[in-house]
């Protein structure tokens, strides 16, 4: 498989860094090499260190006029062979979902950071949420997958989006990494390693771009310029990309195999991490900076002896079914705390047999610990 | 020599996608031609297209690398292409509608950059393929469906609107100047930064049948008789020049 260790383009060691700096690094690490942008809180920085940093290493930046316009010059660089990437905020996130599911069908890979703030519409530009998760499942029309990650650290703003990129070179597809503000913002010690694994989208001459001959359905990906004539649309298409817009057979032959390719490989693709869940009775399901709060708070009832535990989704979309699956036998309740109004309890309750409490806030600041504790010596 | 051009049609492609006289296919020819006359490898050509008839026209015929992408973002694909890979030759292929209305934005902005993209406007004055609503290209009093009672609004200058914008190569023909047509798109292949020919393509089907030129020959007579040069159109009235569609190289 097309997967190498390459060294670091930048100095080993710790560095303190911003979360939306620490992105940056992580895409250069991956091998990003074009940036297209458009400036919105609280993303800019990321597009800020992006346009100097490939600068430094042979990469092209442009800033473009719209949302719209910098992920379609990302899909477009994609074809040209560049690991790409863009980054924004809720009302641009919201722009870029018809391009999001033009590299979802034309199986594009290509990285979007979504530092979330406070929505709906122009919202608190300057605060957090994480009012966005339910979009970057749904967010553009038609049946499709995408890859979406959560970050709970500085650390893992870096290796996240690194990560990210893998998993869209990997599987071809648009790989979010759903930040929130406060992550974006925080400033932390992020340690560097000189080598990191990297992955490649895979090249076979002469092999149907868009063909299912190869065993985990993704089929390899050339590049504009090297001689295969490439046929790509947003159209339904066949496997050499040739449109069928009225064969039935193909619509449905061509949908399922964009769902099926990340469904059935997703255990390879989701990560969750548990923490005190052996004897647990009452857990709490967290994710991106609220999760740093949970554990905390799962740390003190635990010194008052309740049995708490905590279930880290790292992996937002595919959601982690089977976890919540097994977590709900292993428990009798389970407590959902994120900053808005329950998008991701509704998912948990969809698969989880024991009672899933909601706990939701959307005032554009963080959850306190005290409003977690509180919730769960209640509902224990 | 009828069939000279088919060395560039991508095997498998056996029609046209166009209606009973429509002119995208002489544009289509008059592309080809100007491939083929300035000996460019296909292999290091990409079209991009956005959505609508004109996007049609490279995608799936020409046998290059084609990028058909979402309706307007035509110009943002190619400038990411562009951009990444220097190398290629990209030539955007696109309808007044995808490039001028929804696309607006994006054309100022690659005009702006003057990047090197060779875009070639297919006019049609309407959206064809959505069934004859009134484009930003339309002229005042035409007649469309959402215009029964004659548009009232003026229509773009789209040669004018890029040149503001900052293009480096900007013209205008019409496909009953298939010559000179050719020479254009010719010479924008070889001009380094933003260029821009708008062409002129009849419509019969969606709005010559609502404008009194239902048969395609008398959308082809129309254009025949109101197309001048440039050159013909300095001693002209203000308002014979506005009947009349002024064809030429603006800027090169």
């Amino acid at each position: 498989m097309p997967s190498k260790w390459i060294k670091t383009p930048f100095p080993k060691g710790s560095h303190y860094l911003s979360g939306n700096e620490a992105a940056a690094e992580g895409a250069i690490a991956a091998g990003c090499r074009f940036y297209a942008g458009y400036p919105i809180t609280p993303s800019s920085e990321i597009m800020e260190r992006m346009a100097s940093r490939l600068t430094e290493v042979g990469g092209v930046f442009i800033q473009m006029e719209d949302e719209i316009a910098s992920i379609s010059a990302v899909i477009g660089a994609s074809w040209a062979g560049a690991k790409a990437m863009t980054a924004t905020s809720g009302p641009g996130f919201s722009l870029m979902q018809e391009s999001i599911g033009y590299a979802a069908f034309t199986e594009t890979p290509c990285v979007i950071i979504d530092v979330q703030r406070a929505g709906p519409c122009t919202g608190q530009a300057t605060k957090v949420g994480s009012g966005d998760i339910m979009q970057a499942k749904w967010g553009s029309h038609g049946d499709y997958q995408v890859i979406a990650l959560s970050p709970w650290s500085v650390q893992e703003m870096h290796d996240v989006t690194l990560q990210a990129f893998n998993l869209s070179e990997r599987y071809r597809i648009p790989t979010l990494v759903m930040a929130e503000e406060a992550i974006g913002h925080l400033r932390e010690n992020v340690s560097i390693r000189s080598k990191v694994e990297v992955w490649s989208r895979k090249k076979k001459k002469g092999a149907p771009p868009f063909g299912t001959g190869e065993e985990d359905g993704v089929a390899p990906m050339p590049a504009f310029g090297e001689g295969e004539r490439l046929l790509v649309t947003g159209s339904t298409h066949d496997a050499l990309g040739f449109r069928k817009t009225d064969d039935p057979t193909a619509h449905a032959t061509l949908v399922n195999r964009i769902n099926e390719k990340i469904l059935k490989n997703r255990d390879g693709i989701i990560e969750t991490e548990a923490y005190f869940l052996e004897d647990a009775e009452v857990a709490i399901v967290s994710f991106g900076f609220t999760a740093r709060t949970s554990l905390y708070v799962v740390h003190l009832l635990r010194k008052e002896g309740m049995k708490a535990g905590m279930l880290r989704l790292k992996t937002l979309w595919p959601f982690s079914q089977e976890a919540i699956q097994r977590l709900g036998k292993g428990v009798k309740k389970v407590l959902v705390p994120e900053m808005n109004l329950g998008q991701v309890a509704g998912e948990v309750t969809k698969y989880c047999s024991c009672d899933v409490i909601p706990l939701g806030q959307t005032d554009g600041e963080i959850i306190q610990p005290e409003k977690i504790l509180e919730m769960m010596r209640r509902i224990q | 020599m009828v069939r000279a051009m088919e060395k560039y049609i991508r095997p498998g492609v056996g029609v046209t996608p166009f209606c009973p006289g429509c002119g995208h296919g002489i544009l289509m020819h008059s592309i080809l031609r100007a491939v083929d006359e300035s000996k460019l490898d296909m292999k290091k050509m990409l079209f991009v297209s956005g959505i609508g008839c004109a996007a049609w026209i490279p995608s799936p015929q020409f046998d290059g690398d084609t990028l058909h992408t979402l309706h307007g973002r035509a110009l943002a694909f190619a400038t990411g292409a562009k951009l990444y890979n220097p190398g290629l030759c990209v030539m955007v292929v696109s309808g007044d509608g995808d490039l001028s209305s929804i696309g607006g934005n994006h054309l100022i902005h690659a005009a702006r950059r003057n990047i090197d993209l060779k875009v070639i406007c297919a006019n049609n004055m309407i959206y064809g393929m959505t069934g004859g609503q009134a484009a930003s290209t339309t002229p005042k009093g035409s007649k469309t469906s959402t215009t029964a009672g004659g548009n009232p609004y003026r229509p773009f200058d789209l040669c004018r609107l890029v040149e503001a914008a900052g293009a480096t190569y900007v013209a205008r023909y019409s496909v009953t100047q298939p010559v000179a047509l050719a020479q254009s798109i010719q010479k924008s292949l070889h001009h380094v930064g933003f260029s821009f020919i708008e062409v002129l393509s009849p419509c019969p089907t969606q709005y010559g049948r609502r404008n009194r030129l239902g048969r395609p020959e008398d959308m082809i007579q129309d254009l025949i008789r109101r197309c001048i040069l440039e050159e013909e159109a300095k001693g002209l009235t203000e308002r014979e020049r506005a009947e009349g569609i002024i064809t030429g190289e603006f800027l090169s």
